[in-house]
């Protein structure tokens, strides 16, 4: 088993939104991020994966096993964008409660992280800032040791520090090889810094899945004159945008692009401009 | 060990690691028979990807810099120094040669590339 998560042909089918025959891999080892819009089917695949809604076809395979097995969510930790303990409890009333639900809770390890979080146990949760929900949110997620962990927007709303942290919290968790982590944002910055891999789903479909530094490190964004762009051959560049002023197009190898044409500019490619390019790609600016 | 990682640079990360672990090594900082910290505490301390650091691991165990045991870890080879020393002042003899011929030959002053140089040294 070399995939701590294996999606084969998902599909599930609602009223006015599909997911259309997703499949992707989550390696062992690996960090991968999952981006997309707001609505493009990250969070219905994550609950998908996690047997929270009912699929329609395909085959999931979570730590080797059906995701449909019961047992299977020992082994998980998932953390969503709220906070889900009820305000009224405090972290030692979460603790008490957690440690009944998973045979392999870690009491040190929880007070380890509380501590190194300055997170209080006495206070009620109703009283957390957002950073710290978010944070307490993660520590119940990964206390009892489990061996993947599949996040859903948890970094989004975090200040810079508190989102640092966090990845810390995520390397830390990594030095177990056989550990991974799904985690879905749309900020991508978070992604292009930790994430081994990268997937891009759009109005329900896998755009791709490719390994991070193919990305930042091939992929490239060249800029040119309407005149310039019409002696571009089609096959050199991914997609292409009209602004204003100029042609703006993804290209899959900068380097090859940029001796190729001696003259055109070629910036390198963030992971927010090649979503970007692919979510909106071929639509011009102007309107 | 140190290693400074910039974002800005157009030096992708795991060529600066490469570089950056190449020269620890020529200047003695790293000894033969060393241990450097493993993929994933390396990927960890620099806040980057595990496969950017498998890849400028790669790259120095290719270059003969570090062997890699499998379950033991990354350790700095027991290669002489002076050789690749050698080999390197070889390939750079050859360069500063064009280099000299091409300011030969377009009346560019010794002293006008020598400042070159050592702007590029003190970078």
């Amino acid at each position: 088993m070399d995939n701590n998560v294996l999606v084969q042909n998902l599909c599930r089918q609602f009223e006015d939104f599909s997911l259309d025959n997703v499949s992707f891999k989550v390696p062992k080892g690996r960090i991968v991020g999952f981006i997309g819009e707001n609505g493009a089917g990250k969070s219905t695949t994550i609950n998908l994966i996690l047997n929270e809604l009912k699929k329609d076809s395909g085959q999931v395979q979570v730590l080797g096993i059906d995701h449909t097995i019961p047992t299977v969510k020992e082994n998980i930790g998932v953390v969503f964008d709220e906070c889900n303990f009820h305000d009224v409890f405090t972290a030692t009333d979460i603790e008490k409660i957690l440690k009944g639900v998973y045979k392999t809770w870690d009491s040190n390890l929880f007070s380890q992280y509380l501590k190194k979080f300055k997170i209080p146990t006495k206070k009620t949760i109703g009283v957390f800032s957002k950073g710290m929900k978010m944070k307490f949110s993660i520590i119940c997620a990964m206390a009892h040791r489990p061996k993947l962990l599949i996040l859903d927007e948890a970094t989004t709303g975090l200040d810079p520090v508190v989102r640092d942290e966090v990845l810390d919290l995520f390397l830390e968790f990594m030095q177990d090889e056989a550990c991974s982590i799904f985690f879905s944002s749309h900020i991508t910055s978070d992604i292009q810094k930790i994430a081994d891999y990268v997937i891009l789903i759009h109005q329900g479909k896998i755009i791709f899945e490719e390994q991070k530094d193919t990305l930042v490190y091939n992929y490239g964004v060249a800029k040119c004159g309407k005149e310039k762009f019409a002696l571009l051959s089609p096959d050199d560049y991914i997609i292409h945008r009209t602004t204003n002023l100029s042609m703006e197009c993804l290209v899959r190898d900068k380097e090859a692009f940029k001796r190729k044409y001696k003259n055109v500019i070629v910036d390198n490619a963030t992971l927010e401009d090649i979503m970007l390019f692919y979510v909106k790609g071929g639509i011009s600016c102007e309107d | 060990m140190e290693i400074i990682i910039s974002n800005r640079s157009d030096k992708p990360i795991y060529e600066q690691i490469c570089m950056q672990v190449k020269s620890l090594i020529m200047d003695g900082t790293l000894s033969a028979g060393e241990a450097l910290p493993s993929m994933r505490a390396l990927a960890k301390d620099l806040h980057i990807s595990v496969i950017t650091v498998q890849r400028a691991y790669e790259d120095l165990t290719r270059d003969g810099f570090i062997e890699t045991v499998s379950g033991k870890g990354s350790f700095v080879a027991s290669q002489n120094r002076e050789f690749i020393q050698e080999e390197q002042l070889r390939i750079a003899e050859e360069l500063l040669q064009k280099v000299a011929e091409i300011g030969r030959a377009h009346g560019i002053s010794f002293e006008q590339m020598t400042n070159i140089l050592k702007l590029f040294y003190e970078e």
